[in-house]
């Protein structure tokens, strides 16, 4: 995959291709790979996903325990995101403590659903400043082939849309309750290949970028997150155009996402 | 209820014999191996079996990291057995706990005693197993599914490596113990067979027996072990099954 001569003719390759609008997997540069969601993968969590994005595989659970508010917020529970890049999931990656990359897709990822209100955190709390629900959310990244950021969402989002609250099985109520969401964040990723910004990059894609651009908004039509990464640059009118086009792959996973949890 | 706060025991064995799922105490929970389950990795397998789900990946051979670990004879082999935080009833905070790293070594042997790793020297085979929801025998399911990734891999072995866990309730001997019977049961026997030489190459133990029982529990895992062999064998044939007109994978 990594490293050499053969890594630096499928980037020329690769950037050669999208000065013609092409990809080497046949897709339009405004096109998504094909994307599966199953919910409700893993019965252990209290609520999961499993998303696929072509190559892709990511796995979302959700498991919420009591614990304690933060003294800021005493009437809010607590939500925590945290993305594993195991080893398992590309020949890149090295056993170890999280690589930058890994904390980067979980601080977007938790970034958007934190802006957009995804949840109504007060639906988290018990008592008023003594005891509330913490949510974590784990995302378990199985198969990269680039883009994890959107996946990675994607399926938290998904995961927390059907999530159930255990109050039963930790004494808090009588009965488990559902989460519920509350708002939609969507996160579309482009990078620049050359003159050309591509959406949902594979992992060669990535490789070759020129920098990469992730755009989170909401069904409200409001942007909630933005995150550049790579070594590259983009001009406002750049900018711009990704995000016009953010909203409009936003609203086609969204429908994706709601369909599937439905 | 008991008065000193610890659960009450379920009964786990009916007088006819019968265990808390239906199951006879020779009876395997239904196993479902996928043999090539990934795109990045070498090999793959994913295995469901009961309620367990696990996932294994194959990198390799390939250089070693890190680098002193490298052997100028063989290939080194290196595990790694994980668990998702969300794959068990409480959260597990994610990385290995000592836990993990003692199945990681005593898998990683055990596939050190099938691979033929002095045909690649100076090189790693990375084993990585992923428990994404686990139900008691993950250390065996999660050999399982890295058997047959080395394979689909396309490392050379002696053999593929099935395993299963036999284990004691109501004081029986029965096979391939689920949850709550993990859990209240009087023993746990976890091992791996190599088919050809009839030999275990994992083999650990918790709990009580008596020599009579452990013999029998013994006889017991090797039966369960040629089941689950020929269960490989056929997730590999139809991974590698020539279908004219379409393509595999997943």
């Amino acid at each position: 995959m990594s490293g050499g001569v053969t890594a630096e003719i499928r980037t020329t390759h690769i950037l050669d291709l999208a000065a013609e609008g092409k990809r080497l997997d046949g897709r339009g540069p405004d096109e998504y790979r094909p994307i599966t969601i199953e919910p409700g993968f893993v019965v252990t969590a209290d609520g999961s996903a499993l998303v696929r994005m072509g190559d892709t595989a990511v796995l979302a659970g959700i498991k919420l325990e009591p614990g304690k508010p933060f003294p800021d917020t005493p009437n809010a529970g607590v939500l925590t995101t945290n993305a594993e890049l195991v080893p398992l999931s590309n020949p890149t990656f090295e056993p170890g403590p999280p690589q930058p990359g890994a904390i980067e897709v979980s601080r977007v990822v938790d970034r958007a659903i934190r802006a957009a209100e995804t949840i109504d955190l007060t639906r988290l709390c018990v008592t008023p400043g003594e005891k509330s629900w913490v949510c974590y959310t784990d995302v378990h990244v199985l198969d990269h082939d680039g883009n994890l950021i959107d996946a990675a969402l994607l399926a938290a989002v998904s995961a927390l849309a059907h999530a159930i609250v255990p109050a039963k099985r930790f004494g808090v109520r009588e009965v488990d309750y559902a989460l519920e969401i509350q708002h939609y964040p969507i996160e579309s990723t482009f990078v620049r290949l050359g003159e050309a910004i591509v959406v949902d990059p594979t992992f060669d894609e990535e490789a070759a970028a020129q920098g990469r651009l992730t755009v989170a908004t909401d069904e409200a039509g409001r942007v909630v997150a933005m995150q550049k990464g790579l070594v590259g640059a983009f001009s406002p009118d750049d900018v711009k155009e990704i995000v016009h086009r953010a909203f409009r792959h936003g609203d086609r996973l969204r429908e994706l996402a709601k369909r599937s949890s439905a | 209820m008991g008065s000193v706060g610890a659960k009450e025991v379920p009964v786990l064995l009916s007088p006819e014999g019968i265990r808390i799922d239906g199951r006879r105490l020779d009876e395997l929970r239904p196993i479902r191996i996928q043999a090539g389950a990934l795109h990045q990795a070498d090999g793959s397998a994913f295995v469901e079996w009961g309620a367990n789900k696990v996932m294994a990946a194959v990198y390799g051979p390939r250089e070693v990291h890190p680098r002193h670990l490298q052997q100028n004879d063989k290939a080194v082999i290196q595990c790694r057995y994980n668990m998702a935080a969300f794959s068990v009833d409480e959260r597990k905070r994610p990385g290995l706990d000592r836990r993990s790293q003692e199945i990681s070594k005593v898998i990683a042997e055990a596939f050190e005693s099938v691979v033929f790793a002095e045909e690649f020297p100076r090189t790693s085979i990375d084993v990585y197993i992923e428990v994404l929801q686990a139900n008691a025998g993950t250390r065996c399911a999660g050999l399982v599914a890295a058997s047959v990734a080395l394979a689909d891999a396309g490392i050379p072995m002696v053999d593929l490596l099935p395993a299963v866990a036999v284990g004691k309730i109501g004081g029986a001997i029965a096979l391939d113990l689920k949850k709550e019977e993990d859990n209240f049961g009087e023993a746990d026997l976890p091992m791996a067979l190599v088919p050809q030489s009839g030999r275990l190459v994992l083999l650990q133990m918790e709990g009580h027996m008596t020599e009579e029982e452990l013999a029998r529990a013994l006889d017991l895992g090797v039966v369960g072990c040629r089941d689950i062999y020929e269960k490989m064998k056929a997730a590999l044939r139809e991974r590698y099954a020539v279908r004219p007109a379409e393509e595999g994978g997943a």
